[in-house]
C-alpha cells in the first residue's frame, strides 16, 4: 500500500514551535498525543468571544485543532467514524485563532490567502486527513471527551487522544502548498 | 389498486440508510480497482489504498464509511395503481430515516432552518422527490449525500450560442474549482437542458446512478467519457494531492429545453457514493 511513499514522520501533538518549522508541504505524518476538535459552530463561538474581548474556555497555545463532527459512538465504542470536514468554512475564523497560539489545523481542502498569511506570520501548519476515510481514522483515536459546548452535539469542542493519526502536511509555514504542487505535476493542459 | 403498507416502506428505508452508509457498493470498489492500473502518483496510490482499507473497516465493523452520513435524499417512482395504507408516504420515509440514523449510529446533520440552524436530532426531514409512473410498484432510491461535495456544485444558464463547447467548459471548470474540497476522486453529475430546477434535478439523479454506468444515449455516453478524460487531465487527483484519478465517473442526463435556454447543472459527488434502491 505504501509503494514509493516515504515512511510517515512521527510527530507529537500538541505541536512545538520547533516541529512546526520543521514540517514541510508534502510530509506524510503520524500524529500522536492530543488534539482539540471544532468545526463551524464552535469556531463561530470562539471567534465571537475573542471579538468581545472575552477569554476562551480552552487555551489554544501550541494546540492542533481537528475539523471534525464525529458520528455518534456506539455503546462501548471509543470513537465512531471521524474524518475531516472542509476547512474553508473555518477560514473566516482561523487567522484570529492562529493569533491566539494555534500551531496546527487538520481538515481537507483549500485555505484562503488570509489564513496562509497568518500561518506564515505566527507559525502554524495545515494538515489534511483523508476525507471519507472516517472509519480508518477513528481507529487512531484512543480517547475522546467533550471539553466545552456539549450543546453543540457533534460540533462540540473535544479533546481527542490520538496514536499514529494519519495526515499529510498541505501548507507549511513558508506558504508552500501541496495542492498546487501536486496539481502542477500531474495536470495536462486541456 | 395494489396496497402497500406504510410500515413496509419505513422498514425498507431504515435498512437502506444503514446499508448504504456502512457498505460502499461494488461500483465504487470496482472503480478504485481500475484506477489503480492507471494512476501514476505513488501518493495517490497510497491514498486509494487508505480509502479501500476504510471501506473494509466500515463494512466489517458496521461503521459509517464517512462521518458525514449525508442529507437523506430519495427519488421515488410510485406506480399510479399503488395505494399506500396506514399513513402517508413521506411520513413513512421520514420515519425510516429516523430509525435508520438512530439505530445505525449515523450522524444527524440536518438543521431546522438555514438561518436559525438548530439540529433536528434525527436527520429528518429527508429530501424526497416523487414521480408518478405507470404500474403498481413502488421504487425507492436512496442517496446519503455529503455536504462537502454538495457545496462545490454549481448551475449556469448558458446561452444557446455557447453550445456543446460551453457546456464542456463549464463542467470542467466546476470540477476544477471543486478540487480537494469535494473529497476526490469525485463523480461529476451533470444535467443539461430542461428548466433551472429541472437541470439541477437531472444532475442530482446522477448521485443515485451506479458509478460509471453510461447514459443509454450513445451521444451522451461518449460525452461522459470525454468529460471524464478532461477532468482527469486537471491532475488534482485523489484528495487533491496530485494524480491521474481526479474523477471516477461522469454522469450526464439531458432533457428538452426552451428555445432561449441552455441550462447546465453540475452536482458534485464525493467518492463516498452511497446509494441503494428497493422495489416494493
Amino acid at each position: 500500500m505504501t509503494q514509493g511513499v516515504a515512511q510517515p514522520l512521527k510527530i507529537k501533538v500538541p505541536l512545538s514551535r520547533e516541529d512546526v518549522q520543521r514540517l514541510k508541504a508534502g510530509d506524510i505524518v503520524h500524529l500522536t498525543g492530543a488534539v482539540l476538535t471544532g468545526r463551524d459552530a464552535a469556531h463561530k463561538r470562539m471567534y465571537d468571544l475573542l471579538e468581545k474581548g472575552e477569554p476562551l474556555p480552552v487555551d489554544l497555545k501550541g494546540q492542533v485543532i481537528y475539523y471534525v463532527g464525529p458520528a455518534p459512538a456506539k455503546p462501548g465504542q471509543v470513537m465512531n467514524s471521524a474524518g475531516p470536514t472542509t476547512s474553508s468554512r473555518m477560514d473566516k475564523y482561523s487567522p484570529r485563532l492562529i493569533e491566539e497560539g494555534l500551531t496546527g489545523m487538520i481538515g481537507k481542502g483549500y485555505r484562503s490567502d488570509a489564513v496562509v498569511e497568518a500561518m506564515k506570520k505566527h507559525g502554524c501548519v495545515y494538515f489534511a486527513a483523508v476525507g471519507g476515510a472516517a472509519a480508518l481514522i477513528a481507529k487512531s483515536i484512543k480517547k475522546s471527551e467533550v471539553l466545552v459546548w456539549e450543546d453543540l452535539g457533534t460540533e462540540a469542542v473535544r479533546r481527542m487522544e490520538v496514536e499514529n493519526f494519519p495526515a499529510i502536511v498541505i501548507i507549511d509555514t513558508e506558504g508552500n502548498d501541496l495542492y498546487k504542487i501536486g496539481r502542477e505535476k500531474y495536470g495536462k493542459p486541456g | 389498486m395494489r396496497e402497500i403498507q406504510a410500515k413496509l416502506i419505513t422498514g425498507a428505508v431504515r435498512q437502506m440508510c444503514i446499508d448504504a452508509n456502512t457498505d460502499i457498493g461494488d461500483d465504487i470498489l470496482g472503480a478504485f480497482d481500475r484506477a489503480k492500473s492507471t494512476e501514476e502518483s505513488p501518493l495517490a496510490l497510497n491514498i486509494i489504498g487508505q480509502i479501500e482499507e476504510n471501506a473494509t473497516i466500515a463494512a466489517r465493523d458496521k461503521m459509517p464509511y464517512c462521518q458525514d452520513t449525508g442529507f437523506s435524499c430519495f427519488m421515488v417512482d410510485i406506480g399510479q395503481d399503488v395505494h399506500v395504507t396506514g399513513g402517508g408516504i413521506e411520513d413513512a420515509i421520514n420515519e425510516g430515516v429516523r430509525q435508520g440514523y438512530n439505530d445505525g449510529y449515523l450522524r444527524k446533520s440536518i438543521l431546522n432552518d438555514p438561518i436559525e440552524r438548530k439540529n433536528t436530532g434525527d436527520n429528518t426531514p429527508a429530501h424526497i422527490h416523487v414521480d408518478i409512473v405507470p404500474g403498481d410498484r413502488l421504487h425507492i432510491k436512496f442517496s446519503a449525500k455529503g455536504g462537502g461535495s454538495e457545496n462545490m456544485s454549481q448551475l449556469a444558464m448558458l446561452k444557446p450560442s455557447d453550445g456543446l463547447d460551453g457546456v464542456k467548459k463549464f463542467v470542467v471548470k466546476v470540477a476544477s474549482e471543486a478540487g480537494p474540497n469535494a473529497c476526490p476522486p469525485i463523480i461529476v453529475c451533470v444535467g443539461i437542458g430542461g428548466t433551472f430546477d429541472g437541470a439541477a434535478l437531472m444532475a442530482k439523479r446522477g448521485v443515485f446512478r451506479e458509478a460509471g454506468k453510461p447514459n443509454p444515449d450513445p451521444f451522451y455516453a461518449k460525452l461522459e467519457q470525454e468529460l471524464l478524460a478532461r477532468v482527469n487531465d486537471l491532475g488534482f487527483g485523489p484528495q487533491g494531492l496530485g494524480g491521474r484519478t481526479s474523477a471516477l465517473a461522469v454522469h450526464v442526463e439531458a432533457a428538452a429545453c426552451h428555445i432561449a435556454s441552455l441550462p447546465v447543472a453540475v452536482n458534485i459527488q464525493c467518492h463516498a457514493h452511497r446509494h441503494r434502491e428497493v422495489t416494493l
